[in-house]
């Protein structure tokens, strides 16, 4: 697959941006007017937030070889490891480690919509899965304000539990009518329609229900932490 | 004509100045979240009907480093752009300073047009009266086109900035719908959809620049007006007709 210039310099800036942020553990801005701004452009989103409005979107799809697929922290495309199982975790009742088929086999969504990614192209695909509110229910899960997930490869986000809760919010195993493909994030990923692409982990390992923020990949190094969409 | 007005009042002048390091940094993390992707219409079905796709804007043109650092830049000084706005908009309305700013009523764009006529008249006559010199053709040494009245600007001027306002207003929405193409789903519908949003904002500020670089040239042209915006000016300044009378030769 081609890559993309703006792709690489996206990462050399990450890295360079990675050197420069020894001092500080995050590249988000925390102090004066970007840093208050983003707390500010924080709560803006998180009032706009609408935990309920469902998006269809009735457009063609793209093309799977079309549609671009990141893996940041590798250069290869991840593979699972043998014997794969999704951990459910954190304040949970009852903490879990689900197979592909126990997944599948928990009640089924399915939906169409406009992917948005942080770069600015937008891409269409229908995804299936089970939605993250209903593995809460499975589990037991307490409250908690926050959501980890976790992939295998070292690639993480935590989300609001608001959005995490939102019903088009889903453990995808599913692109297109067909099983998830290796360079989409098989076995299972995170897919919702109201965060950014970055935000959507592939190749989940592990979901936690935490009580506290826990960053990301791309937050860490300097990308916001809502962006939602 | 509103007498005893200063040209350009104080909330006038602060808010114009305020507008311009803002719009500046607006526009050059605007560029440089572009160049994360460059194209336009989505992904394996790129519009190839729109210009400066893949545009690669300047270095010199862009702010924030890199996607992260523009889109800070970016949401945290919208919000300046606005509130900005708002003032200035707020302003306008009470002042009822919009009457010798604004052209928006539909009859008042005739006059825009005569404005247009006349100037194409003006340059016209100019030419003729050099033309003049070699081929004596006394007929093309008069003008035909009066122009319109004019206050503190003339019609065509009116218009101009009545545009602008018009294009700041079409980059927030246009903005908003890029920002939340879910949660604000019915602003991006209008919009044309997400990318019909894209192509809006990125156009949308093209637009604006080339109104920026039209106005340069005026203040140019027009240099010993230039204090006003700083000082307010003197309310007689006003009233003084923004056109020279046309020349004897026209009426003859």
């Amino acid at each position: 697959m081609r890559r993309p210039p703006t792709r690489r310099e996206l990462f050399h800036l990450a890295g360079a941006a990675a050197v420069a942020l020894v001092a500080c553990d995050n590249g988000r801005p925390r102090r004066g007017l970007l840093g208050a701004m983003e707390r500010w452009n924080e709560r803006v989103q998180a009032a706009l937030f609408s935990p309920s409005r469902e998006l269809v979107v009735t457009g063609p799809l793209t093309p799977e070889d079309a549609f671009p697929n990141y893996h940041a922290p590798h250069a290869d495309t991840p593979v699972a490891p043998p014997g794969w199982k999704l951990k459910v975790g954190g304040r949970v009742a009852r903490p879990m480690e689900l197979t592909l088929d126990e997944l599948v086999a928990l009640p089924r969504t399915a939906y169409r919509i406009e992917h948005h990614c942080v770069e600015g192209w937008s891409a269409i695909a229908d995804w299936q899965g089970v939605r993250v509110s209903e593995l809460a229910r499975h589990v037991g899960a307490a409250d908690t304000d926050y959501v980890e997930f976790r992939s295998f490869e070292g690639y993480w986000s935590s989300w609001d539990r608001g959005s995490a809760m939102h019903p088009q919010t889903l453990i995808a195993y599913g692109m297109n009518g067909k099983p998830l493909g290796p360079n989409h994030g098989a076995p299972a990923r995170l897919y919702g329609a109201v965060k950014l692409g970055y935000k959507n982990v592939k190749y989940l390992a592990e979901i936690n229900f935490v009580d506290r923020e826990t960053g990301g990949y791309w937050e860490d190094r300097g990308y916001e932490w809502f962006a939602g969409t | 004509m509103q007498t005893g007005r200063r040209p350009q009042p104080l909330l006038i002048r602060v808010t114009h100045w305020v507008n311009v390091p803002v719009l500046a940094v607006m526009a050059m993390s605007g560029l440089q979240i572009l160049r994360a992707y460059p194209r336009f219409g989505p992904q394996g079905a790129t519009h190839g009907w729109v210009p400066l796709q893949n545009w690669s804007s300047p270095e010199w043109a862009r702010a924030g480093g890199w996607l992260a650092g523009a889109r800070h830049l970016h949401f945290a000084l919208m919000w300046l752009f606005v509130g900005n706005a708002l003032v200035y908009l707020t302003y306008m309305l009470a002042s009822r300073e919009l009457r010798r700013r604004w052209l928006w009523r539909p009859r008042e764009l005739g006059l825009a047009v005569r404005q247009q006529l006349y100037y194409f008249d003006a340059a016209r006559y100019q030419l003729a009266r050099v033309l003049g010199r070699v081929v004596r053709r006394p007929q093309w040494a008069r003008r035909w086109i009066e122009a319109p009245p004019s206050g503190l600007y003339n019609p065509l001027q009116r218009a101009a900035y009545t545009g602008a306002i018009a294009l700041g207003a079409i980059e927030v929405l246009s903005g908003l719908a890029i920002w939340k193409p879910v949660q604000l789903h019915w602003l991006a519908w209008l919009m044309g959809g997400y990318e019909g949003a894209r192509l809006i904002h990125f156009f949308g500020l093209l637009a604006l620049a080339a109104f920026v670089v039209a106005h340069l040239a005026m203040v140019a042209l027009h240099w010993r007006r230039f204090p006003e915006i700083i000082t307010g000016g003197h309310a007689d300044a006003a009233a003084e007709p923004t056109e020279p009378p046309p020349e004897k030769a026209a009426h003859a």
